[in-house]
């Protein structure tokens, strides 16, 4: 894998640190007027999903990670992985419980996912930003609330619970924002 | 990631009020010197010296005459030229033009800037830091200024006194991860660090810091302090997360600054990196005689992102380099 300077950091590059593949969120270059240059850089480790940050000398280099992102379909789970396909070449892949993490509460089957791959294994799975999901389990709410102050909890198909106006009923399908956890809206038809 | 950027490649990356706004803040930098009778110079931009200062790198381009190749450096900082007009006899002067450094772009550095700087004969640190005050108070809405030693800085917000800590306690202090081992790094560089990350954050909040008398070792090109050698007559100014300005009351001492520029190329050397050969007639000056007087140097881009409370620098300006 190549080397990349500080000079190359940017958002999203991905590199090894500490042995952990990581992901670049923010480089900000330091330059005193009187003294060494350093790079502030903040980092995610892509395996733990630890933020941290970190100093460089500018003009450090570090190893690239071999970080590839995906988009499979979610397959089924057979209790101790949770097989993905590739929708083109038909190629599984299986993530286990840590690659997983929280997206468990967004597995549709058939929806699209995408899975972090580091040397080829996964490590992460993360969910589209919206997805729409049918409720399973809500309070009848006040027919007419269409303020929707205050809201109630529903459960969805996935298990997700989600907070969803007072006017959202059992067996509807609604839009959820993944990386908030919030109701968006009703899926459109 | 996406580009938050709401104009196209081509387009000025200032808005059009932001621009009339900048334009009054060089006319309000003038009508300050004006009234002060504070001359304006301007000084070449390309000269055939460069800096030696380890840290900072001249872009460097080639004037070629038949088969004679001369090269030649754009200019750090207007310095050395305004000290050799100042021993030449010129007076109080200032220049507001632009500086280059070669060196990577952020949110508060450009490559090209435009760089303020002045020198007032007579004056010491303090008259000009008084002088610094009341521009920066003409200028952005702010009334006062706060001043405080870079030792008591250390003191207050670190609990570190650089007087007595030794240079392990000094590297256990640092409240952050490198990637690197600070064993190997310089005790300034270790300060600097400690600067940044964690006293930067705590000063300059709601009125510009003034932090005077650095460590000698960070004199750069000011006096040394006759009552305390370990401290020198220099002074920055920092507001909100801005380094904004960097003054001393000047050395004068020719001998002194040339064995300061052999130290720099020393550094230089022992990192790997070409010696630079010292202005000759820089010293030629000194040595000839530059008046007592206090200079200082101030970043303008930055100044107009405090004054329109910009937080990328790249707006500040027409175009960055990125974009030039």
């Amino acid at each position: 894998m190549a080397n990349f300077s500080t000079n190359e950091f940017k958002a999203g590059l991905k590199v090894m640190l500490d042995g952990e593949p990581c992901n670049i969120l923010e480089n900000e270059y330091v330059k005193p007027g009187k003294g060494q240059a350093f790079n502030r850089v903040k980092i995610r480790k892509l395996v733990s999903g630890k933020v941290l940050e970190k100093t460089f000398r500018s003009g450090d280099s570090v190893e690239g990670a071999d970080v590839m992102d995906t988009e499979l379909s979610y397959l089924y789970s057979d209790g101790e992985f949770w097989h993905f396909m590739n929708n083109e070449t038909f190629e599984q892949v299986a993530a286990d419980e840590k690659a997983l993490g929280d997206t468990v509460k967004w597995l549709v089957e058939n929806d699209l996912f995408t899975i972090t791959l580091w040397n080829g294994n996964p490590i992460v799975v993360t969910p589209q930003n919206f997805v729409e999901i049918e409720i399973t389990e809500t309070d009848p709410g006040l027919k007419g609330d269409t303020a929707g102050t205050g809201g109630k909890p529903a459960t969805l198909a996935t298990g997700a619970v989600v907070r969803v106006p007072l006017f959202i009923q059992t067996g509807e399908v609604i839009k959820v924002d993944t990386r908030s956890g919030e109701y968006v809206s009703r899926a459109a038809k | 990631m996406t580009d938050p950027r709401r104009y196209a490649a081509w387009q000025m990356q200032i808005t059009p009020s932001n621009l009339r706004a900048r334009a009054d803040i060089l006319s309000q930098i003038r009508g300050f010197f004006a009234q002060r009778q504070v001359l304006e110079v301007d000084v070449p931009v390309l000269s055939q010296r460069g800096v030696t200062d380890p840290y900072l790198d001249n872009f460097v381009t080639r004037l070629t005459v038949d088969d004679k190749v001369t090269p030649l450096y754009l200019q750090t900082s207007p310095e050395y030229a305004m000290k050799r007009m100042l021993a030449s006899g010129s007076g109080c002067i200032y220049s507001l033009a632009k500086a280059f450094r070669h060196e990577s772009s952020g949110h508060q550095h450009n490559p090209e800037f435009t760089m303020l700087e002045w020198y007032r004969i007579g004056f010491d640190d303090w008259d000009l830091m008084r002088e610094v005050a009341s521009l920066l108070c003409h200028i952005l809405p702010v009334n006062a200024v706060d001043y405080v030693s870079y030792h008591d800085v250390f003191v207050k917000y670190a609990g570190i006194d650089i007087d007595t800590v030794s240079g392990a306690e000094l590297r256990a202090c640092v409240p952050i991860d490198t990637h690197y081992d600070l064993t190997h790094s310089s005790d300034e560089h270790v300060l600097q660090l400690i600067f940044n990350v964690l006293i930067e954050p705590q000063i300059g909040l709601h009125q510009p810091c003034f932090i005077y008398d650095f460590p000698a070792k960070q004199a750069a090109l000011a006096k040394i302090k006759q009552d305390n050698p370990d401290y020198a007559h220099r002074f920055e100014v920092y507001f909100k997360g801005i380094e904004l300005a960097n003054g001393y009351w000047e050395l004068t001492d020719s001998i002194e600054q040339a064995r300061r520029f052999a130290q720099d190329n020393l550094v230089r050397t022992e990192q790997g990196y070409a010696p630079v050969q010292a202005d000759e007639a820089l010293l030629a000056a000194l040595s000839h005689g530059l008046p007592e007087c206090a200079g200082v140097a101030l970043g303008v881009d930055r100044l107009v992102m405090l004054a329109l409370g910009l937080s990328d620098i790249a707006h500040a300006l027409p175009f960055s380099t990125d974009n030039a």
